[in-house]
């Protein structure tokens, strides 16, 4: 799980595996909270450069992060995000709480 | 008339999502499907599954009752099953699991409505089989296990229509739901009352 988190200041960068689904989510939420608590993150950016599949659990995944770090004044997004994983995020309406980038923004996004 | 079938059944472990998605994926690969039709297929059977492998079989008494044989039954997992049904060019997906059934499946089928423990799923399982398949019908009681028909005709021409009619998951949250919503629910459009309350 080394190789999927990087961490610069305040900004972890979760680069997200092939296939996001409930097996793979569950493993990922479960790290990424444990990382945000002990290194203090302000804001985790979602990176879908690899991804080729996501289903509604990457949506929960999405979700429940925002939740948390809403709660301590943080911000989460999305970057790197193709099509079909567009289509994904668009048919939940997640973009209307989440700044959504098809590459890689020069500043890290809203933090 | 072109007519095949087949019929899956495998464990309820969330490591056979995968496998499941992919297995119908490749059984429909003879219809020539695109390959966002693959993607959506894909997607609506992963949200099936995903369902049946997270609620159907979590009340272990359940588990037990069904597969008693011998002293190990602790260690067995619920079953589910996949039938796959083509005729011409038309598909047919159920999803099938012999657990606990769904309550109210009317209930169930609303968009961000969970009754999942964990607070990391999105409840927008039926939406998504919803916008990515031509029909859904979802067959259940308490006690009597779950059945999920999903249909999709392909090379069609279909362009994603239901996600276009419907807009977006957030939006049909509409006030015209029966009451059964939180009072801050009825804000419709306002997608941060319904992230920043733990209700559901």
């Amino acid at each position: 799980m080394d190789s999927v988190f990087s961490i610069a200041g305040t900004v972890m960068t979760v680069h997200l595996p092939a296939e996001i689904d409930h097996h793979t989510s569950d493993r990922l939420c479960a790290e990424a909270d444990k990382l945000v608590q002990r290194k203090h993150i302000r804001c985790i950016v979602f990176d879908f450069a690899g991804t080729t599949f996501m289903d509604s659990s990457g949506i929960g995944m999405l979700i429940g992060r925002y939740k948390r770090m809403r709660f301590m004044g943080g911000t989460v997004a999305a970057v790197n995000v193709g099509e079909r994983i567009r289509k994904m995020l668009e048919v939940s309406g997640i973009g209307k709480i989440m700044d959504i980038y098809e590459g890689m923004p020069l500043r890290t996004p809203a933090c | 008339m072109q007519q095949n079938e087949m019929k899956l059944e495998f464990d309820s472990h969330s490591c056979n999502e995968s496998f499941a998605r992919v297995t119908v994926a490749a059984f429909m690969t003879q219809l020539n499907p695109t390959l966002e039709e693959v993607a959506d297929v894909k997607t609506a059977v992963s949200e099936a599954v995903t369902n049946a492998i997270i609620h159907a079989y979590k009340n272990e008494s359940v588990v037990k009752s069904r597969f008693v044989k011998s002293e190990d039954t602790a260690e067995e997992a619920g079953r589910i099953w996949i039938t796959c049904h083509i005729r011409d060019n038309l598909l047919e997906v159920e999803v099938r699991d012999t657990g606990c059934g769904i309550a109210d499946v009317k209930r169930a089928m609303e968009p961000f409505f969970s009754t999942a423990e964990e607070n990391d799923h999105s409840g927008l399982g039926f939406a998504f089989m919803e916008a990515f398949m031509d029909t859904l019908e979802v067959e259940s009681a308490p006690g009597e296990g779950t059945c999920v028909r999903m249909t999709r005709r392909i090379g069609g021409g279909r362009h994603s229509e239901s996600i276009c009619g419907k807009t977006d998951a957030f939006d049909m949250l509409q006030p015209e739901q029966d009451g059964m919503l939180p009072k801050s629910l009825y804000d419709g459009n306002d997608a941060r009352n319904i992230l920043l309350s733990d209700g559901r």
